[in-house]
């Protein structure tokens, strides 16, 4: 088990850096210009300047290499400075005429400047990877927007499974019911009708009729005490519910197929004959061997969660990960746009991993070395 | 003697019957795939012929005085509960606020989502089964090819499909003018990301009918290898192809309509149900059926294909059918 999950994991490598060369080449053809917005007072040569230092001008190559640097090499370091305080991500660099005076003064006070032999040279931190929107640390912005997007939709993926499991179950074992059959029609609902227009559909129901909910996630509130909390399950109730329907009718769909194969197989019968209770023969003997592959279609919808319902934050107005791409995309902030569908890529790939090791270790089966 | 009485009974039995008729009675069992497949082909007929009978213009926008007087009609219905609503015989569904006529909007509306859903369908299913059989019947592509799938499916496909969708527009827009590069580029976008589950599937099904004895005598009677794949392998991997060509289309119509309800899809004035929806929202609370009438559309079309890829796929299962 440990050298496929070895052998994975040095598979994982080339794939990422294909997709981070598909990513990059795409937008690189790009035909956005972050300098479209600078004055044209602003001379050609200071024009030429600003595009140098965010890094535009230099050969593909060269841009793609440094891009890979900053994301694998430069941002978990600053992740670790943050963290512990520390300066793993700063470096020596010459001091040039792009330095004031004054500066210098400051750094040279803090122990920061010293001399070579080639000249004078000052302690900074790295280049990170700059959204072009807002000039700060794109890592930074992913930081603020996560949180959102983690309780709307990660709550959601929760409570989805908690339904879809039990929905699954009673379906499978009474098949062809009337709760089988009306499971059968709320999951083709589910799948059916997409979120933008069950987002919409809530709104109107349930806070513009009823006005029982507020149709716009308010993301300034603190949770801090009893009231806030309430206020904060009421603003999250809409979304997780639109969210909720098409994640159950995903899972509940694998859970009824894996108890179905399960339900005919001969160590159920068995069980059966061997006097087992009834409850005992399903919830212990055919649920445990039907979760197997149901545990690795969870494991495989858990980057969906960090990627965002990009449409569902988009209807209920939560300034999560989806929503930050969407806009980058529409202010053509590259960089920002580029990390994202990075992270997504990252994720996928990772827990397409977790889900086949996972398969190995719950079914002694399936050993692929 | 035997041979005569033998030959007696077969000449007794049934004439010969194609597979597919069998496929059809057992479809007909499925109840949900035939209310599906009803209400498919009603909305295609409505939409496709539709605008041949209720010939309003839905890209027509009246002279100023005209347009203030018309626009913002409530549906006709809405008078059962509301008898001051601003309602008129000449606009069934009432008009937009720019007083184009709502029932010709989602016709037209229709049309290009469906078309797209169709377009968008077969180009998947086409790269898939080709990507498949390649696959599955050379040895030497398998692996290579494999790779490619396995990296198309750890691709974030939604936010490249936005990405893509912005950075081609122009040039597509160019070349084949707004509304057809657009329409080209959407389809494009949508069938190379999502070839992948057919692809897998076929290859899986062509590598286990290699080892089949009709393969091998086909190949034993020198068949070169094109017509190997289309007489012998492909007939017999329609069937997974055709339950994801079905499952396709509700995927590419879903797609469309969520391209075009976050913008990055057809541009404003042009009608597709995604559109509609998307301008409508902001009125929703005065107009909820802007946002109702393309909303449910969309479900219908999405829900009886899903229905009929169901029954499909249990009319075209032989362990199931006869049953």
């Amino acid at each position: 088990m440990l050298t496929f999950t070895i052998r994975r994991l040095i598979l994982a490598i080339p794939t990422l850096l294909f997709i981070s060369l598909v990513i990059f080449l795409l937008l690189q053809l790009a035909p956005g210009d972050p300098m479209a917005q600078v004055p044209l007072t602003v001379p050609p040569e200071v024009k030429e300047k600003m595009r140098e230092a965010l890094g535009l001008g230099e050969p593909l190559h060269i841009q793609y290499i440094k891009w890979l640097r900053q994301f694998f090499w430069v941002e978990p370091l600053n992740l670790l400075d943050t963290w512990f305080g520390t300066e793993f991500a700063w470096h020596w660099v010459p001091v040039d005429s792009s330095i004031s005076e004054s500066r210098l003064a400051v750094l040279a006070e803090e122990g920061r400047l010293r001399d070579t032999a080639e000249g004078q040279e000052y302690w900074s931190p790295e280049l990170r990877v700059i959204s072009w929107q807002t000039r700060s640390p794109v890592m930074e912005i992913v930081a603020q927007r996560i949180p959102q997007t983690l309780w709307v939709v990660g709550v959601a993926y929760i409570v989805g499974i908690l339904i879809a499991l039990p929905i699954g179950i009673y379906s499978a074992y009474r098949q062809y019911s009337w709760f089988d059959n009306a499971g059968t029609l709320v999951t083709m609902i589910g799948f059916s009708v997409p979120p933008f227009f069950s987002g919409v559909l809530v709104i109107v129901i349930f806070s513009v009729q009823l006005n029982w909910f507020p149709s716009i996630y308010d993301t300034t509130l603190v949770v801090d005490d009893w009231e806030s909390f309430k206020r904060q399950i009421n603003q999250m109730f809409l979304p997780v519910m639109v969210l909720a329907l098409q994640i159950t009718s995903q899972i509940s769909r694998f859970m009824r197929a894996s108890m179905l194969d399960n339900l005919n197989q001969d160590y159920v019968r068995t069980a059966r004959a061997k006097g087992m209770r009834e409850r005992v023969v399903v919830m212990t003997h055919v649920l445990r061997n039907s979760m197997i592959p149901v545990v690795t279609v969870i494991a495989l919808g858990i980057p969906s969660i960090f990627g965002g319902a990009i449409i569902t934050e988009q209807v209920f107005k939560v300034n999560g990960i989806g929503q930050l791409l969407i806009t980058a995309i529409q202010a053509n902030d590259l960089p920002m746009v580029q990390t994202l569908t990075f992270i997504f890529a990252v994720l996928i790939v990772l827990f397409n991993l977790i889900a086949d090791v996972l398969y190995g270790i719950l079914d002694p089966r399936i050993r692929y070395d | 003697m035997t041979d005569a009485t033998h030959s007696d009974d077969i000449s007794k039995a049934e004439p010969a019957r194609n597979q597919w008729w069998d496929v059809w009675d057992q479809f007909k069992t499925h109840r949900g795939a035939m209310v599906g497949l009803i209400v498919f082909v009603t909305i295609v007929f409505g939409v496709f012929f539709g605008p041949f009978i209720w010939t309003a213009d839905p890209q027509a926008i009246p002279p100023v005085v005209d347009m203030i007087k018309t626009r913002d009609f409530r549906p006709i219905y809405t008078v059962l509960w509301d008898s001051g609503a601003k309602v008129s015989w000449a606009n069934p569904l009432g008009t937009d606020n720019l007083a184009r006529d709502n029932l010709a909007r989602l016709m037209y509306g229709g049309r290009v989502s469906i078309a797209v859903g169709l377009v968008a369908m077969v180009l998947s299913i086409v790269l898939g089964a080709l990507i498949g059989v390649l696959a599955g019947y050379f040895k030497k592509l398998d692996g290579p090819l494999m790779r490619l799938t396995d990296l198309f499916l750890a691709l974030p496909l939604l936010p490249l499909i936005l990405v893509a969708s912005l950075l081609f527009r122009e040039p597509l827009a160019n070349t084949f003018g707004v509304e057809g590069g657009i329409f080209v580029l959407i389809v494009a976008l949508i069938g190379v990301t999502s070839w992948m589950q057919t692809a897998r599937i076929v290859r899986g099904d062509v590598l286990a009918l290699k080892e089949r004895e009709f393969v091998l005598a086909a190949k034993s009677i020198g068949t070169p290898n094109r017509r190997m794949i289309t007489r012998h392998i492909l007939p017999n991997v329609m069937s997974p192809i055709m339950v994801s060509a079905t499952l396709g289309i509700a995927a590419a119509i879903i797609t469309e309509s969520a391209l075009s309800f976050l913008g990055f899809g057809f541009p404003p004035d042009f009608p597709t149900w995604g559109r509609l929806l998307n301008d409508s929202v902001d009125r929703m609370v005065s107009y909820p059926e802007r946002v109702i009438w393309p909303g449910t559309l969309i479900s219908l079309t999405v829900l009886s294909v899903n229905y009929m890829g169901d029954g499909l796929r249990d009319a075209l299962d032989p362990r199931i059918r006869g049953r």
